[in-house]
């Protein structure tokens, strides 16, 4: 717990007006920053020798429709060495996008790779952001909570093209 | 030349599929594409009650039910936070152990079918066949067994299982041996692992590695040790880590780590306490089945638990367990109503498998089926 | 259709199909089609307890080209069944089809977005055998089912036969 109560002093002295909300439950910490300083943050969280997270553990997004900002996007960071976790929000609207974190840790290629498949939620900078689970040409993004479980095309039947 | 090396394979361990660049035999460029199992789970579950979403867990990592009835179990357990009693903590260790024997056993003997020694498949079924027949008697089902429940386990032990575990415990080094006299130093396999799909220490980390596939690589990160979760401190096991990333370290890993688990079911086996095995919460347990066809009370809470399920408080959780293929985690968001907001899984065989085209670019293209086999990936957990 | 269309009145026919029918049924060979977890239950039955190769069939082909059985065992996904259309239209006549769990039968537990509810949307199915996953047990009892339908079957009228006619 210390330590990462060391990350959370860290970051409000280095970017004070960016880390919006602290919450403890449970026992694990969830900072809330801007979404414009999020690369700058990873970065240094990433390279400060005290700090050292080199493990992207998890990045995944959240639906709250019908608030707004409607979309979060949550990374799980992990370090090695202190072997401590800390957990990122960023709250993103409709259409907005966030900068990818690729560049710092490899892992985050095929997850946010997923977050815009299964989102809709885009991310500059990434070198090959496609469709991953679902095939190219679906359209939808599935896990937005005014998409249907069954799909929008349940009673019709399934012609497969070969 | 581009091959495709397609979604129906009998090595590519599921549907996954792996466009080669080849240039002779060499490959220059590997792009695996997933998703031809992709089932919708994390979009199911945010319609089903807390309850009813453990047996989809079971289906995700299909060799490792056990270990992912666990984490969510743990997950929901956590969000609550509800005591668990000790003797339901020893036997969700026992069968998660157990689990991992079994899951082992199946990426051991699927793995050297592919590369050519098909007489472990056979050995390892047969060793596996000892272990689902436990599992039958204990929880009702050999591949899905859906044991865990929220605040403990389902059933206790009956009649006989102990005997029948302790024997296979008893047993189980011996067959190991066997199994290594068969591969350890063997010609052919040294031949074709030892070199093959290296991954270094820092590009692991940096890919998200995790498990077996990271511990071949020399580091040392267990979530059993880290994280511990279900009274795991208070048993006596040692993490085996590789040197060099290779093929070959990852199998030793293994087999190692099978032996390990082996102690660990003998030493819970040996202390297991006695008491209740599920914690006594009224609104998240069922009540005895004598008591529901007795009085009002009982039976009102049986159907509220059944058709309702319980309302957690608001927040958010990550809890992770030591799957048999990496770190297998479980985020929970709620919003107070009795269904999850959202359900994410975070499946160590997705990110394993991303840094495939890292392990094999400038190897032959009989080494991708090794280095395949020895991620050891399912693609019910990378789909969902 | 060839020899048949000549013998189809003759006293030969009956001995023909008894013998033809007798090599069908007793090798069957499965072409590896496991997609999800009833897949190690069919490896399983493949293996030493339950061993299939006592019942015909003796190894599963990788290649479709020279299998006659398909042994649809998982679930089956939207993105997926292009490829099972096209390998089960790769498969030589005759060809049966086993829809293996409760997924390849009627969809399974997962009724969403990305899952066709049952194999039987796009091919022929000759036998359902429920379950999640089902015993190995009773794959075996389907494939002795399945040798009993081959005993019945004549080479006279082959052009009645489902497989050739269009699914819609």
């Amino acid at each position: 717990m210390a330590e990462v109560n060391l990350a959370v002093k860290k970051l409000q002295e280095k970017f004070p007006t960016s880390v919006s909300e602290v919450k403890t439950f449970r026992d694990e910490v969830n900072v809330t920053v801007q979404k414009k300083d999020i690369f700058e943050i990873c970065k240094f969280l990433y390279s400060d020798p005290d700090l050292q997270y080199q493990m992207l553990t998890d990045l995944c997004g959240v639906d709250f429709f019908p608030e707004s900002p409607r979309f979060e996007v949550v990374y799980l960071l992990y370090s090695m060495t202190k072997q401590q976790r800390l957990r990122l929000k960023v709250k993103v609207g409709n259409s907005e996008s966030v900068s990818s974190v690729e560049s710092i840790w490899k892992a985050a290629d095929w997850l946010e790779r997923e977050v815009y498949d299964l989102f809709g939620i885009s991310f500059d900078n990434h070198p090959d952001l496609r469709r991953i689970l679902l095939w190219d040409g679906y359209e939808g993004h599935p896990l937005r909570k005014d998409f249907p479980v069954e799909g929008p095309d349940f009673d019709k039947p399934f012609v497969p093209e070969v | 030349m581009t091959i495709n090396m397609g979604p129906q394979h009998p090595a590519t361990h599921g549907v996954l599929r792996v466009v080669l660049e080849l240039d002779g035999e060499v490959i220059v460029k590997a792009t695996p594409h997933i998703g031809h199992l992709h089932r919708g789970v994390e979009k199911l579950a945010e319609t089903k009650t807390y309850h009813q979403v453990i047996p989809l867990t079971d289906r995700l990592d299909y060799t490792n039910a056990m270990g992912n009835n666990l984490g969510y179990v743990l997950a929901v357990e956590k969000l609550l936070g509800v005591e668990i009693p000790k003797r339901a903590q020893y036997l969700r260790v026992m069968m998660a152990e157990l689990q991992r024997i079994a899951a082992h056993l199946i990426w051991l003997g699927t793995h050297a079918l592919d590369i050519g020694a098909m007489t472990l498949l056979f050995y390892n079924f047969r060793e596996r066949e000892d272990v689902l027949r436990i599992f039958e008697e204990v929880a009702g089902g050999r591949l899905t067994p859906t044991y865990m429940r929220i605040g403990g386990v389902s059933k206790d032990l009956p009649e006989g299982v102990t005997e029948k575990i302790k024997g296979f415990v008893q047993a189980f080094p011996d067959h190991i041996k066997e199994y290594e006299t068969l591969l350890t130093k063997n010609v052919i396999w040294l031949k074709r692992t030892k070199g093959v799909g290296i991954i270094s220490k820092e590009d692991a980390i940096n890919w998200g590695m995790t498990g077996p596939s990271l511990r071949g690589s020399g580091v040392k990160y267990d979530v059993r040790k880290a994280f511990p979760y279900s009274s795991y401190d208070e048993f006596n096991f040692d993490i085996p880590i590789g040197s060099t990333g290779d093929v070959y370290d990852r199998y030793i890993v293994r087999l190692r780590e099978m032996e390990w688990s082996n102690a660990i079911v003998k030493q819970a086996l040996e202390r297991l306490p006695k008491g209740p095995i599920i914690a006594n919460d009224p609104r998240i347990t069922l009540p005895p089945k004598e008591d529901v066809t007795r009085d009002i009370a009982s039976l009102i809470r049986q159907f509220k638990i059944v058709s309702e399920g319980f309302q957690p408080p608001k927040g958010e959780v990550y809890v992770s367990v030591e799957a048999s293929k990496g770190e297998l985690g479980y985020y929970l968001v709620s919003d107070g109503s009795n269904k999850p907001l959202r359900m994410r899984i975070r499946p160590p065989s997705f990110l394993n498998l991303s840094a495939l085209p890292k392990m094999i670019e400038g190897s032959l293209i009989a080494d991708v089926i090794s280095a395949i086999g020895s991620i050891d990936i399912v693609l019910g957990e990378i789909d969902r | 259709m060839g020899i048949e269309t000549y013998l189809e009145k003759t006293p030969f026919m009956p001995a023909l199909d008894y013998i033809v029918n007798w090599g069908r049924k007793y090798s069957i060979w499965p072409v590896t089609f496991g997609l999800a977890c009833c897949a190690l239950e069919m490896i399983v039955t493949s293996s030493g307890t339950w061993d299939i190769a006592r019942f015909g069939s003796e190894v599963f082909r990788p290649s479709p080209r020279q299998s006659d059985l398909m042994i649809v065992a998982g679930t089956l996904t939207k993105k997926m069944a292009p490829m099972v259309k096209r390998i089960y239209e790769q498969m030589p006549e005759p060809k049966w089809v086993i829809a293996y769990g409760a997924c390849a039968c009627s969809g399974g537990v997962f009724k969403t977005y990305s899952v066709v509810q049952g194999v039987d949307q796009i091919l022929p199915v000759d036998f359902y055998v429920p379950g999640c996953p089902p015993r190995p047990e009773s794959l075996l009892t389907a494939i002795v089912k399945l040798q009993k339908k081959i005993e019945k079957e004549t080479l006279a009228n082959r052009k009645n036969v489902r497989s050739t006619i269009e699914l819609k």
